[in-house]
Parts: structure tokens; sequence; C-alpha cells
């Protein structure tokens, strides 16, 4: 079967920094997928190349096999984004929003769908508020909402719950897994490991541009014994 | 099209829901230009054997066009930018024609916009003679989509907004002042007139000012191939930039 995601000895250079230093690496369909390191490690790097945000230098990013560069446009048809950073265009409402995002991905009349994300993040009674009026979580949830519009096969979270309170990161999880259970493949990175041990199957641990592990997290945790998520993190990159 | 048309119609509810500051505020300037300028010089100049106010109502109109039109997608671009919101352009599937097409649209909507505007609230001042509105519109639209895409360039183009301000400040408004829109080039000194010759504005707003009152200072249809020429340019370099994703993806 086609890998969701395909990652093959990707490089990326920032001047004198080397971001990426050959990243390899599959994520199969329907996989609920960790990226984890410590900042700097070159998570986001490697998403923007996903994404299409950042060109490689050398290697080769697929999504469901269409190559993110020459086959852009079907590669990210096929992808969501949570993007790190808290953006927001503040010109308009979380509807307007939501169905702007919708237009790009060639989607009109999408209003059922967008109230049923709306629903589930928790956002329903701010639909038609201003993205400048809302709290940071609800601007996060509003970003979640936006890389879902398209209902992506494919969704990538970049730390999706910075700021989030427990009760509505509790509800989003339920989201997030609802819809892997429906088939959509997940990539995760997040700086809350229980989060990360809690739902991913398997992760990747990266340092310094390259992966330094990668199994399920079940391999993972069984290689230290009695160890939690962080234990092994942070055995791992002390290595 | 579907991704076209909804960016488009988002940099036009943009504009629109701040219409005060990008369409009533210049058509307020432009009416001090007229009152100022008209009132003082009404009397005394007389340009083509066209009366100072009406002479000056066509150059404010299309000095309006250009810099709103440019202001438009530049100011536009910048923004989202700087707050990082061009993501949300960026991850989706859209062609970057489409990207170029949707930007200048909409920019060059809010340009004729004003254009309009500034004309129904000077109009009243004197009795302006429309003697070609084929050429009118014509430079109107090839002028004002020639602002929305130097816009483009310098919305992917400038970092910060001071950098945006100063390519406003010492290359567009320079551009646009010195072009004719309070003078007839013929009343400048040779040297200054023969380099007027190499400002396109002053193409534009001769062009578009021969639509009133069939009189201009070198013949329409060359104003018109100059305008034409330079889109074409302009749009062959922006349309180069988006695909290489110049500035926008690293």
């Amino acid at each position: 079967m086609t890998p969701a995601v395909s990652i093959v000895d990707v490089v990326k250079t920032f001047g004198s920094l080397k971001a990426l230093a050959g990243v390899s690496l599959d994520i199969a369909q329907g996989e609920f997928f960790g990226l984890l390191g410590p900042n700097g490690a070159g998570k986001t790097t490697l998403i923007s190349c996903l994404a299409g945000l950042s060109r490689p230098d050398a290697g080769r990013v697929a999504v469901l096999g269409h190559d993110v560069q020459a086959d852009f446009r079907e590669a990210r048809r096929l992808l969501g984004v949570v993007p790190q950073e808290l953006v927001f265009d503040p010109f308009f409402s979380v509807r307007e929003t939501l169905r702007i995002q919708s237009g790009y991905f060639g989607i009109r009349r999408n209003d059922d769908w967008i109230d049923e994300i709306l629903h589930h993040l928790d956002l329903a009674g701010k639909a038609e508020a201003n993205m400048r009026g809302l709290s940071g979580g609800m601007k996060r949830r509003v970003l979640v909402a936006q890389a879902l519009v398209h209902k992506p096969p494919v969704i990538v979270l970049d730390e999706p719950t910075a700021g989030v309170d427990v009760e509505l990161r509790q509800g989003l999880w339920q989201f997030i897994r609802r819809l892997n259970g429906e088939g959509h493949t997940i990539i995760l990175t997040t700086h809350y490991l229980e989060e990360a041990e809690a739902l991913c199957h398997r992760i990747a641990l990266m340092k310094q541009g390259q992966v330094v592990a990668l199994d399920s997290t079940a391999n993972l945790m069984a290689a230290h014994p009695g160890a939690s998520l962080e234990e092994v993190f942070m055995r791992t990159m002390r290595r | 099209m579907i991704g076209f048309w909804t960016l488009f119609y988002k940099e036009v509810l943009r504009f629109w829901k701040v219409a005060f500051q990008t369409v009533a505020a210049p058509v307020l300037t432009a009416m001090l230009y007229l009152l100022i300028f008209g009132h003082v010089l009404e009397d005394h100049v007389q340009v083509h054997g066209v009366g100072y106010t009406s002479f000056l109502i066509p150059g404010l109109v299309m000095m309006q066009v250009l810099q709103n039109a440019f202001a438009n997608s530049s100011s536009s671009l910048i923004q989202a930018k700087i707050t990082g919101s061009i993501v949300f352009v960026l991850l989706p599937p859209l062609p970057y024609s489409a990207f170029f097409a949707a930007y200048v649209l909409a920019a060059l909507l809010r340009g004729l916009m004003v254009g309009v505007g500034v004309l129904l609230v000077t109009v009243w001042f004197v009795d302006l003679q429309v003697v070609a509105p084929g050429w009118i519109l014509a430079f109107a639209v090839l002028s004002g989509a020639l602002f929305g895409a130097l816009g483009v360039v310098a919305g992917i183009w400038v970092e910060k907004f001071d950098q945006l301000a100063a390519f406003q400040n010492f290359l567009i408004m320079p551009l646009t002042m010195l072009s004719g829109v309070f003078y007839s080039i013929y009343t400048l000194p040779a040297f200054w007139q023969r380099l007027s010759h190499y400002n396109p504005v002053f193409y534009m707003i001769d062009g578009f000012r021969y639509g009133f009152f069939g009189v201009s200072d070198v013949a329409p249809a060359l104003s018109l191939a100059v305008v034409a020429a330079s889109l074409a340019a302009v749009s062959v370099l922006t349309l180069l930039l988006l695909k290489r994703g110049w500035k926008l993806r690293n």
C-alpha cells in the first residue's frame, strides 16, 4: 500500500545551519504518528517541506504517492496542516475564515461540515465572532478547523494543544481520534509527551536534523522497562 | 476556478470591510487637491485649451486608481507575511496564476472604485467632457492592473512595513506626481520633458486624459502600447517570482 507520507533522504540547510541532515521515513495510511524532539531538532522544518512551505535542498517528499514539488496541487489537496504559530486573519469571523479556507481547496457550500467541525471543537457559539475577539486557545482550535475543512486524508498537527486548557484538549483529542478511526492519517508534534504516549502508534525522535529513534510506541517503551516516554525521550537525547 | 474566486472574494472583502479607510479617504484626499489647486490656478492656467480644474480631474482620478491598486495588493501581502497568515494561501493547492490574478484583479477593483468615487465627487465642480470613453476604460484597467501587479511584487519582496513605505514614497509617489497629473509636460524645460518620456505613468495619465478632452501630449495609441507592454513585462516577472516561490517558500 502507498505510504501516507514518504520522506527520502531529505536535506535542508539555512545558511550554515543544517536543519535536516538526510531524513528518511515512511508513515503508513491510517497511522497516528508522533514526531518528537527538542526545539531546533528539525520537526517544523520537516513539516514545512511536507507542506510545500520549504523546498528541500535534496531528497524527496510525497503525500500518498504525490511528490510535494512536482505534483504539488494533488499533494496539498491530500494534506491538512495545523501550523505551530498562532496565526489568523483579523478581518474575518470564524465562519468566514472557514468558508474562505474551504474555497481555497475548491469546496463551495461546506457549511454542514463546518458546523460539525465547530461543534466538535466547541466553537459553535463563536461562529460569527471576529477572530480578533477569540482567546488564544480558541484561535488554536480555529487553526485545527481550518486544517480540516477539506477532510484531508493526511492531517499534520504541529503542537496543536499549546495554550489549550485541559478540558478542551480532551475534546480535541476525542475528535482527532475519531478522524483517525475513520482512516485519516495523523502526524503529531507535541511537547506534551504523555499525549504522544497515549495517542501515537509509532514515534520518531529527532535530534539535530536527524531521526535518532523510530519505532512503535510499545517497542520504544519496552526497550526502557518501567520508564515513561519522557524518560525514554531524555535518555535518547542524551546519547 | 473556485480557489481563484475565493481568493479574489477574500481580497475584496478585506478592503471593503475597511472601506472608510481604503475607498472614502483617498476620494476625500483627491477632492482636497482639486479644491486647493483648482481654486488657486483656475483663473491663471489653461492646458491644451482646457480650464485647469477640468484638466486636473482626470489626472487626479488616474493617480488615485494607481496608488490604491498598488496599496491594496502590497499591503495585503505584507500584512499576511508579517502576521504569518500567508500560510492560509500557501498551504492550499492554488496555482500561482490564480494567486496572481486574484490579487491583481482585487487591487484593480479597489483602484477603479476609488477612481469612480473621485469622478463622482469632483464632476460637480466643472462641466467635464467625455470624448472617448473606450480610451478612458482601457487606460484605467491596464494601468490599475499594472500597479496591482507592482503591488504584488512589492508585497512579496519587502519584509517590513517601513520597506514598503520606502517603496511607496521613493518610487511610486515620485513616478505618479512627476507624470503630468498637475501639468502638461510641455510646460517643463526640455530636459525634464525628455525625462518624462521614460516615466510609464506619464503615458497612463496622458492617454487617460485624451479620453476626456481628445487632446494629449503624445498619441494615445503609443501611450496604450507603452502601458500594455509595461503590464505584460511586470506580469511575466510577477508570475516567474510566484512560480519560484521567491520570498514566500524557503
